[in-house]
């Protein structure tokens, strides 16, 4: 008896499956979607605020943290149950944000009020307010925990802000309207993702300078469908997987050559992504046409689309019970 | 250039006075809006005037991080006022206009020896003959022309096959020129004409449509779609269900062809429309859409190019590099041969929007956007060239 009924499980709170589980916001249906990995099913659909677009779970996957945008909060939920614990002060609006490395302060962007607020989880306070470019959304920190970055989309830059003083050390324009930052490469390079401007730069982090701007083409696709999202990493940092939004397709980015290797296609609007937690499979939200794909990350393919809510965004991997 | 003035920007200057200021005048001259029979959308007093106020505060968000000020000054000019004095006191404070005022007062003010080598921006006036025969080099169009509003609303039709059209038409010279370029984009499109009728105005719609609007459109041949042109929307809500067949209504009225409307929410709208709600009190319409994508095109490339210079702006914002993200889903850019803002209509009912155009499937060699309006080889203007 390895499988239990949905209902049966979340009413005593076990852990489903071994494999893991995907979490997806559902930004128009106020709710979570979780996806089991071995199965590649829709295990539970969990309540949150309204809203809710950026997710992501505290270092031991106790606690989910949810950014209910329209209810002005940062929802933290029990994965377990379902349940929320508590609200965080979060500013309006908050649409993404990044937990510090230290675990315990949560850096948001408020996307209506041109500010980044710091939130401690721990005292539920707010630490410190940034005030930033219009809507600001793409949220990163470096690994060392010293520098986050806030890309605010109608200003068109990466904000860089030392996490010791709070304080803004350097301002970099970038194409059209940012959405996504990463550090990577052991935090030598930062990239950023240019919706409208249909590119990717990688900044070098010490130079604060563009190393490199990654363009892409798809045959059949105008131009002005291409629009980077979110993206990820393999583990070992060589490969990146773009979302390109109303383009439909996944580009695989050759991270030290900054050449596309190769497009996948996905469903419609595809926003951002989350690996299993062996990185065999990658899984993105498809906002428009209300799915996710399962990317089989070895051939590149596409394995299977699963149903989610309305408009899904953001998403969360959560490992399996040990 | 643009590289080396992008690569870095250390720190912040608040506190210090802005490296480069540029001041822009939105010049209005107040036209009292036609009686309509519904006095259930009033015309907002700061129409097109509070979508300046936004461009203004976006831009001085991105500027405060690069030392660039931004500055708004609004002048309004009654009916009988002389507009052409108020503008030649304005360009000599600034370069910088954007306009909400009819096509006469706007090639005027364009042809004041001052405002050579100004940059203006016409954000009301929808005459298709401003981006042709009657451009100006020193006249840029953030407002979509009446063809590209029409193309988008036939586009729409065409891919639904809705092939066969009747049309009403209002008495105002404004309706006469809309019903005009719907009729010219229905031929674009190989659209079919089924019966025209001009409204009239004697009717109270209000207490009399049932009774008058069967009796009118009973006349008119059989079709898949009525068509009304209306722009002051005086009578043309009254149409709707009130049609001697059950057709669906478009045009001025049922599915709307528009720059703007609030209920535009997705490629991140909705932040813009509640930015707009909460300083102005009131959604955000289509002037108010033009003027604020004229002000942040300006910010744009002020931010780009790091000069206030109007010919440097000018190059710019009609050179390949210029994109403005307008919440539209695609770039907004110029087109360098009439200085139109290439956009996306939505078509739109007054509680959602029915498709985007430019629909699938209309192709262009060069940009899909210019599918909408006048391409370069149907534009008469050559002031650009």
């Amino acid at each position: 008896m390895t499988r239990c009924l949905t209902a049966l499980c979340l009413i005593l709170g076990l852990p489903a499956f071994a494999g893991g589980e995907i979490w997806v916001t559902n930004e128009k249906d106020n709710t979570i979607s979780v996806i089991d990995i071995d199965s590649l099913e829709v295990t539970r659909t969990i309540p949150t605020g309204e809203r809710p677009r950026g997710i992501t779970f505290s270092h031991d996957y106790s606690r989910v943290y949810i950014c209910a945008s329209d209810s002005d909060t940062v929802q933290v939920m029990d994965p377990q149950t379902g349940e929320i614990l508590h609200d965080l002060p979060s500013g309006e609006d908050p649409e993404q944000f990044i937990l510090h490395p230290d675990d315990r302060h949560l850096w948001i962007a408020n996307e209506d009020d041109a500010v980044t607020t710091v939130v401690d989880v721990d005292s539920r306070t707010v630490v410190a307010q940034i005030n930033v470019g219009i809507e600001p959304e793409g949220m990163a920190v470096n690994e060392a925990g010293s520098i986050v970055i806030t890309t605010s989309e109608t200003t068109n830059m990466a904000h860089w802000i030392d996490t010791a003083t709070h304080g803004i050390i350097a301002n970099t324009l970038v194409d059209s309207r940012p959405r996504h930052a990463e550090f990577v490469k052991d935090d030598t390079e930062l990239w950023v993702s240019s919706e409208i401007g249909g590119t990717v730069t990688v900044f070098g982090t010490e130079s604060k300078e563009e190393r490199a701007k990654i363009t892409f083409e798809i045959q059949g696709v105008h131009p002005d469908r291409i629009q980077p999202v979110g993206f990820e990493f393999t583990p070992d940092g060589r490969t990146a997987f773009v979302a390109l939004g109303p383009a439909n397709h996944v580009a695989v980015v050759n991270a030290e050559t900054y050449e596309v290797e190769e497009y996948i296609l996905t469903g419609r609007r595809v926003w951002h992504m989350a690996f299993s937690p062996d990185h065999s499979q990658l899984f993105t939200t498809n906002g428009v046409s209300g799915d996710v794909t399962v990317i089989d990350v070895a051939s590149r393919k596409p394995l299977k689309s699963i149903k989610v809510g309305r408009f899904p965004w953001g998403a969360a991997m959560r490992p399996g019970a040990s | 250039m643009r590289l080396a003035f992008a690569s870095i920007l250390l720190g912040l200057w608040a506190g210090s006075a802005p490296a480069l200021e540029l001041g822009v005048t939105w010049l209005h001259r107040v036209v009292p809006p036609p009686p309509t029979l519904s006095n259930l959308d009033p015309v907002p007093g700061d129409l097109g005037r509070a979508g300046a106020e936004l461009g203004l505060r976006d831009n001085r968000t991105t500027g405060q991080f690069l030392g660039h000020g931004y500055a708004l000054s609004a002048a309004d000019v009654p009916a009988e006022g002389d507009i052409l004095a108020v503008a030649r006191d304005a360009l000599a404070a600034s370069p910088f206009l954007i306009v909400d005022a009819p096509a006469a007062d706007l090639l005027a003010i364009a042809d004041l020896p001052e405002a050579q080598g100004a940059l203006l921006f016409n954000a009301a006036a929808p005459e298709t003959a401003l981006r042709s025969q009657d451009c100006r080099a020193n006249l840029f169009h953030t407002l979509p022309s009446r063809a590209m509003l029409a193309d988008a609303l036939m586009q729409g039709l065409a891919s639904k096959r809705w092939t066969d059209l009747a049309l009403i038409t209002g008495p105002r010279p404004g309706d006469q020129a809309w019903a005009a370029a719907l009729k010219a984009s229905a031929a674009k499109f190989r659209l079919r004409p089924r019966g025209e009728a001009v409204w009239d105005e004697a009717a109270d719609m209000r207490r009399n449509a049932a009774q008058e609007v069967p009796l009118f459109t009973q006349e008119l041949r059989d079709h898949d779609v009525l068509l009304v042109a209306d722009e002051a929307r005086d009578f043309a809500r009254y149409i709707a269900y009130n049609t001697w067949l059950p057709r669906p209504v478009a045009g001025s009225a049922g599915m709307m062809p528009v720059a703007w409307s609030r209920v535009v929410e997705q490629w991140g709208a909705a932040q813009l429309q509640s930015r707009f709600e909460d300083m102005a009190g009131r959604p955000m319409q289509d002037r108010d859409y033009a003027a604020w994508a004229a002000f942040r095109a300006l910010g744009e490339a002020v931010t780009r190019t790091g000069s206030a210079d109007p010919a440097t702006l000018r190059a710019y914002l009609l050179g390949g590099e210029f994109e403005l993200a307008g919440f539209k889903g695609s770039p907004l850019s110029f087109r360098p041969w009439n200085g139109q803002l290439r956009q996306p209509i939505p078509l739109v009912t007054d509680t959602a929007v029915v498709a985007t155009a430019p629909m699938e499937g209309f192709l262009h060699q060069g940009n899909e956007l210019d599918t909408l309006g006048l391409d370069r080889p149907d534009s008469a203007c050559t002031a650009f060239d």
